[in-house]
């Protein structure tokens, strides 16, 4: 699936133009952060490029229906057992029930959710939760995980083992591309960052370099904590 | 001792003595409204589903139809199958009207709209929440449909028992395809219908308490299991 | 009084014989519901193997379901609307098989004192002088049209009253007596659904023994001619054994607290 390539890419909705323009490589390597300020795009933009939403104007490349495998901000979890959560895409994904059921063990025993297998999924906590979404999506191996905001609803320690479970995924040689709003975050994962502002990609540097001393002015403003507009 | 004791002892008694003929137009009251339930459950729920997941045109007329078709009288869904079933209407050559299987297809009819109009409600909430995860695991609008009727089933068992309780309730369309041919297609409800027009209304009473007590049961049973399926695991 | 009445649930209610053989035969629900199906059919399929699956309904509708064919007899009491039948080809030959009577019922307070006549012409005069309430079937039923007959004769027309006085309800017997036994109402009826009609409150018979009060019921096979699925031969059984003797034994033998509710007479016609 990689590299994907967005080019000029418009998007709007009921009207208000969300994204201006955007252009972007996502290539192979460590994982990629998508920061910026509240209403700059972060979402709609990760959609885009999972495929889920169509540009209005552009394209990205390569076309598929879907590109990789997403992980949503609140966990959308089936109304099954979480090994049944697990096996759900695996099945649809046409593999057969020995290679499901070895999948799905590996996975659990990932996310350290080997004991919960025959839980209600939906039972589990927020924590917990946003795990099994992440075993779910890894399990399907894909060469590249989109994650919007996994540790927005999160407790410290719970965001701390997600971000682990991230960064294992991500050492596998998964390429990640994820929303933050959390800079402390984007700090700890990131081995590049697009800075969106207003609905436009206002920078794509390494990481290192971003927040060693950011290209644009915006992006420093928005790293002093100022208020963008 | 008025009607309303009387009406009360005497389903007591009917229950007690397990009365053979009052227990096999029991036994044919269940086996019509649930066989119909059944028929009505594999039409009406993916019809439900699909309208939760599928955008068309026409979709929206549909949905309204299907609502209005809710409050289908009876007796309107039971002429229509009388029309269609008598030997000088199309499918009058199978010789189905005044059987139990007359009856079963009108019940099947009534009620089948009823639960792809409730199915539709319930599974829109749920496809709601699952439409972008399962669109992300690649799964178009046919795939989601048994995935919304497995994942939304304890909500639609509820839709069941709303069909159930419409079917075993209703007399109007039993009455005029089945023809209440005593020990044949006479139902709990054209029975009742019987001893109320011959002015036994303690009697007819006695069997609507009956009839209840069966629904009852049967929601109760529905219920039981939900809670045992809930607390297993899914 | 409970246990009497699962009995009489239970003979009612008597499930079919696992009968191969078995014909349909359309009915009034007077004949259904005074009780005589459940004591002379099962003599008759035991005398030829044959079920009887009777479907009761007006005599007007009746007659519908076997010119559609859904019958494959009738047994109803309606002379003119019989013989357009059979005129029609629907059915035929129309035989005569037995006879009760109407009788005229009212509250027992008689608001419009018909009790002391004997002339059912006079009575319904009075009733209609009386504006007092009377229930009318409606329902094309042979009732219904013997009713129509009796005010035709009497020189009224009660159309007159339709909403106030006059109350057509469309509806079977029972009902109908269970309307008017909740509003004090006169209604004609046939003498074997009002024996065996349990909610009488305050209803009595007032009227009774005009020799314009006869209910002739008539047995007609549909046509084979018309509806070739029609089981001609056992409809034909049928109605030979019903007046034949022995169903004319077994008409003449139900009665209800000693009384006869309907008197054979095949062989008059």
């Amino acid at each position: 699936m990689l590299p994907i390539r967005a080019e000029a890419v418009d998007y709007a909705a009921g009207g208000v133009p969300i994204l201006r323009g955007v252009t972007l490589t996502l290539e192979a390597g460590p994982p990629c952060l998508i920061i910026g300020p509240n209403g700059a795009g972060k979402s709609v933009l990760l959609r885009l490029l999972h495929g889920l939403l169509r540009p209005a104007a552009g394209r990205i490349t390569p076309a598929a229906a879907i590109r990789g495998a997403m992980v949503f901000q609140r966990p959308v979890l089936l109304r099954r057992s979480v090994l049944g959560n697990l096996r759900y895409p695996l099945a649809l994904a046409g593999l057969g029930r020995e290679e499901q059921a070895r999948r799905a063990a590996a996975a659990l025993d990932r996310v350290g959710l080997a004991a919960l297998a025959h839980r209600p999924a939906r039972r589990l906590s927020g924590g917990e939760q946003q795990r099994l979404a992440l075993a779910r999506a890894a399990a399907l191996a894909p060469d590249v995980l989109f994650l919007d905001e996994p540790c927005a609803s999160l407790d410290p320690a719970a965001t701390r083992a997600v971000e682990a479970i991230i960064a294992g995924i991500a050492a596998e040689g998964c390429k990640i591309v994820m929303t933050t709003h959390d800079l402390g975050q984007a700090r700890r994962l990131a081995g590049e960052v697009v800075f969106l502002n207003r609905g436009r990609v206002v920078e794509q540097s390494p990481a290192a370099a971003f927040f060693a001393g950011p290209a644009s002015a915006e992006a420093a403003a928005f790293l002093r904590g100022e208020l963008l507009w | 001792m008025g009607d309303l004791g009387s009406a009360v002892l005497a389903a007591i008694a009917l229950i007690r003595d397990g009365d053979p003929a009052m227990l096999g137009i029991l036994g044919l009251s269940l086996r019509v409204s649930l066989t119909a339930l059944g028929i009505a459950a594999l039409v009406g729920l993916p019809l439900g589903a699909l309208l939760a997941v599928a955008r068309f045109p026409g979709r929206h007329a549909l949905v309204i139809g299907l609502n209005a078709l809710m409050g289908l009288p009876p007796v309107v869904a039971g002429l229509l199958i009388y029309l269609l079933l008598s030997r000088s209407g199309p499918l009058g050559r199978f010789g189905l009207l005044f059987t139990p299987t007359a009856m079963v297809i009108a019940q099947a009819a009534l009620i089948a709209p009823i639960l792809a109009a409730l199915s539709r409600g319930v599974l829109e909430a749920l496809w709601e929440e699952y439409a972008d995860q399962l669109r992300s695991f690649g799964a178009g609008p046919w795939r989601a449909v048994p995935t919304l009727l497995w994942d939304g089933r304890f909500a639609l068992l509820t839709v069941l028992l709303a069909g159930f309780g419409r079917a075993a309730a209703e007399v109007g369309a039993v009455m005029v395809v089945g023809g209440n041919i005593e020990g044949f297609t006479r139902t709990m409800t054209t029975a009742i219908a019987l001893e109320t027009s011959k002015g036994d209304l303690p009697l007819a009473l006695a069997l609507g308490l009956v009839l209840m007590a069966i629904v009852l049961g049967v929601n109760m049973l529905a219920q039981a299991l939900r809670e045992a399926a809930g607390r297993g695991g899914a | 009084m409970v246990t009497r009445r699962v009995l009489l649930l239970s003979c009612l209610a008597t499930p079919a014989l696992a009968q191969d053989r078995f014909i349909t035969l359309a009915s009034t629900t007077s004949t259904e519901q005074s009780g005589l199906f459940g004591h002379i059919l099962p003599l008759f399929t035991r005398a030829t193997g044959i079920a009887v699956r009777v479907v009761a309904l007006g005599t007007g509708q009746a007659l519908d379901v076997g010119r559609r064919g859904d019958a494959d007899v009738l047994l109803v009491h309606d002379r003119a609307a019989e013989d357009r039948f059979v005129e029609g080809g629907f059915g035929g030959p129309r035989r005569q098989v037995m006879y009760n009577d109407f009788v005229l019922i009212g509250p027992g307070a008689d608001p419009a004192g018909i009790a002391m006549t004997r002339d059912v012409g006079e009575a319904l005069r009075r009733i209609a002088g009386a504006r007092a309430p009377f229930v009318s079937r409606g329902d094309r039923s042979g009732t219904h049209a013997a009713e129509l007959r009796l005010w035709q004769e009497a020189g009224v027309d009660p159309v007159a009253g339709r909403g106030q006085w006059y109350r057509e309800v469309g509806q079977g017997m029972g009902p109908a007596l269970n309307t008017a036994a909740a509003q004090d109402a006169y209604l004609l009826s046939d003498r074997g659904t009002w024996l065996a009609f349990r909610n009488r409150q305050g209803l009595k018979v007032l009227v009774e023994g005009d020799a314009r009060l006869l209910n002739q019921y008539g047995v007609i096979p549909v046509s084979p001619q018309r509806h070739p699925h029609v089981k001609a031969a056992e409809a034909a059984s049928f109605v030979e054994w019903l007046i034949g003797p022995e169903g004319q034994a077994a008409i003449a033998g139900y009665r209800i607290g000693g009384e006869p509710l309907f008197f054979p007479n095949a062989t008059d016609g």
